[in-house]
């Protein structure tokens, strides 16, 4: 009866919280304010040069055209050749999954047309849902195949390889087709905004109990740690809706962004990303000492958040060990979430596998923080 | 669950805590009846806090043992909590929050049937009907002592541990505070109140002092008197000034203190004392009454004798 995680208790926790959060004028308009500045803010782009792009290839035509263009994409910075025995529909899986950049596929009979002088059309389907990860890319394609095509042209071909290419480019940029760069920032923005507002909203919970000297009072009375760092964080998922909302009506009748997905699954996929972040917040708010600790390490953990996340620059576009740090972070996944939701139309299955990364990232942290909560005032 | 004397409400022995390499509080033995009011006295730093909250689980001893309530202090902290009171020194509770919704919050966390009836019945005792909508930050000094203490008494507790109650209280509205005390403790709660004031400590049933963590006497105000073994007198006329820095260059004279046009000499050898000044009583300017020890004497002398064990303690 005493030792037992009481709902009662917790509903008394949630209430003082709510009435805290409400009184607290200045902090409230803020935590709206904010995603209203950083829309604004944010209309431009982050160009960067990602190479090393993973591209699959589905080749229906086994000529040495389509090896000698292969072996010279392989050759180049920008492509990493991981599938190229590809099936049609299991390519575009992957594309859709997000487990390819590009789809190219090199039609049957491709040789004899070129050969013939008929021009025929290689297709590239590119995920252009971040713009800035695939414009340099295909810069660079049209270029390198080329050339790659007049080593080939040689002897009574050699007509072929004149000024105008022997070819046509299809390229259908998926998911963005005018690679638009707010329907990759906004929301992007919102996991950002969410990230930076409820870690720190909440890394202040525990710390400023102290500091008001109240923390003494609420340990003397018969609360149990899980009570007191679930009721803090409650109120804040409200808040963080309260700002989803702001920012999906900003990017539908500012910006015009699409949503093609499940609105009702996004906000579910928010809901777990919302109180990922809180338990950090919270975590931080048991280790820390202070207000200003707590605030030092909300900062220390924004920082790569917005680097190696994939929001600031592609994700792609990293080396090795900084994904793998990214692949930590709740908003590398909520990025490719909400991306993948409002732009490519993810549903549950697609999008698991990064749902379930910012499932088990809560509970560690939930660990991590209720470990650390002091019981007493030693 | 309850040990051997069910007489005690408080009963430890041994208790100790260091701050780093500080020890805050030394070999703590401490005894506190059911139902009596029970004073903690000691000079800033000496402990009663640090013992205040060690009673009540809120810190952990480095040794020591006993019980609170029947409930070891040690393991069972959780079952203390329900039933102690504690009120902090500064006030704790929530100054965003109106009066009502604290103690509503209290309520709650304490899982109080009728949670609405206590807290209408809390409100219209304190006398703050009224004003129940109003922010706990906003009331006066006296107002929010008040409202703590009620905050605390909401969930019945059978022991009070009141940390600097009515410091910064003025003197009417503490001496409601302690008319209320005192009805508490006829109704059967235990009482554990630290003050500074000496009229406070004497309107306790016991006392304890602690200087430098340590305990020093405890019994009742005339136990320590008596046992104090110290004769005061006092002085009237002459030029006290001069008089008292004469006064204290007597081997015999522990404390020379002035009250308004009166001096207050005591000692611990009160024939020694007497000897050496004959010579006063012989002057007409003077008239000398021997007086009754007051507890200030007994408590400044107690924390003379402390400092000097602590000095040689650092000397050796």
């Amino acid at each position: 009866m005493i030792g037992r995680f009481s709902f009662a208790r917790l509903g008394a926790m949630v209430r003082k919280e709510f009435i805290q959060v409400r009184r607290d004028r200045l902090t409230f308009a803020m935590m709206i304010g904010i995603p209203v500045v950083q829309l604004a803010l944010f209309g431009f782009a982050i160009n960067s040069d990602p190479k090393h792009l993973p591209t699959a290839v589905v080749v229906e035509d086994h000529s040495a055209f389509s090896r000698s263009l292969l072996a010279s994409m392989q050759a180049s910075d920008y492509f990493d050749l991981v599938e190229t025995h590809a099936r049609i529909d299991a390519a575009q899986g992957m594309l859709r999954d997000g487990d390819v950049q590009f789809l190219l596929t090199i039609p049957t009979d491709f040789a004899r047309t070129l050969v013939r002088g008929e021009r025929p059309a290689l297709l590239l389907e590119a995920d252009a849902s971040d713009p800035a990860a695939t414009s340099n890319a295909l810069a660079v394609l049209d270029p390198l195949v080329r050339s790659a095509m007049t080593a080939e042209l040689r002897g009574p071909l050699a007509s072929l390889a004149t000024a105008s290419a022997p070819f046509e480019w299809n390229v259908h940029r998926l998911y963005n087709p005018e690679g638009i760069t707010q329907y990759n920032i906004v929301p992007g923005l919102m996991g950002v905004i969410l990230t930076m507002t409820m870690i720190i909203m909440t890394a202040l919970g525990v710390t400023r109990e102290i500091e008001r000297g109240t923390m003494e009072n609420l340990l003397a009375m018969p609360v149990r740690p899980l009570e007191v760092l679930i009721g803090k964080i409650l109120p804040y998922v409200l808040v963080g809706y309260v700002q989803v909302l702001v920012i999906l009506l900003a990017s539908h009748y500012v910006f015009a962004v699409p949503i093609v997905g499940s609105l009702a699954w996004l906000v579910i996929c928010v809901l777990v990303f919302i109180v990922a972040n809180l338990t950090v917040g919270i975590t931080f708010s048991s280790i820390a000492r202070n207000q200003t600790q707590a605030m030092q390490m909300g900062f220390f953990f924004f920082l790569p958040t917005i680097l190696l996340s994939g929001f600031m620059f592609p994700f792609r576009g990293m080396p090795h060990w900084a994904q793998m740090l990214g692949e930590i972070l709740p908003l590398t996944h909520f990025l490719r979430l909400v991306r993948g939701i409002m732009l490519k139309g993810y549903g549950v299955a697609e999008s698991w596998p990064n749902l379930w990364p910012l499932m088990v990232f809560t509970a560690v942290v939930l660990a991590i923080g209720l470990k650390r909560y002091r019981q007493t005032l030693d | 669950m309850s040990t051997a004397n069910d007489s005690w409400a408080i009963e430890v022995k041994g208790l100790s805590k260091s701050f780093g390499a500080k020890r805050v509080v030394d070999q703590l033995d401490l005894q506190v009846r059911r139902g009596e009011i029970f004073g903690f006295l000691g000079p800033n730093g000496s402990g009663k806090t640090t013992s205040i909250r060690m009673l009540c689980g809120l810190l952990t001893p480095d040794a020591g043992r006993g019980q609170c309530l029947g409930y070891d202090i040690l393991s069972d902290s959780a079952r203390i909590k329900r039933e102690v009171g504690y009120m902090t020194q500064r006030f704790s509770f929530y100054e965003d929050l109106s009066i009502r919704e604290n103690l509503e919050f209290v309520a709650a966390v304490y899982r109080m049937p009728r949670q609405r009836t206590v807290v209408d019945e809390a409100l219209r005792e304190l006398g703050l009907s009224d004003r129940q909508k109003q922010l706990a930050g906003s009331l006066s000094g006296g107002w929010k002592q008040r409202m703590a203490l009620a905050a605390c008494l909401l969930h019945r507790p059978k022991l009070l541990l009141l940390d600097e109650p009515t410091a910064g209280v003025d003197p009417s509205a503490r001496r409601d505070f302690w008319a209320e005390i005192h009805r508490l403790a006829a109704s059967g709660i235990t009482v554990l109140v630290s003050t500074h004031y000496m009229d406070e400590a004497e309107r306790c049933h016991r006392l304890a002092y602690l200087a430098y963590g340590k305990l020093l006497a405890q019994g009742s105000p005339t136990e320590l008197v008596t046992t104090s073994g110290l004769s005061t007198w006092t002085v009237i006329g002459g030029d006290i000034d001069r008089l008292q820095h004469e006064l204290l260059q007597l081997s015999a004279s522990e404390q020379v203190v002035p009250f308004g046009n009166s001096l207050h000499v005591s000692s611990a050898d009160g024939a020694e004392l007497e000897r050496q000044l004959q010579s006063y009583f012989e002057r007409p300017d003077l008239r000398w009454t021997r007086d009754q020890v007051r507890l200030e004497d007994v408590f400044i002398h107690l924390m003379r004798g402390a400092a000097d064990n602590y000095a040689e303690g650092a000397a050796r």
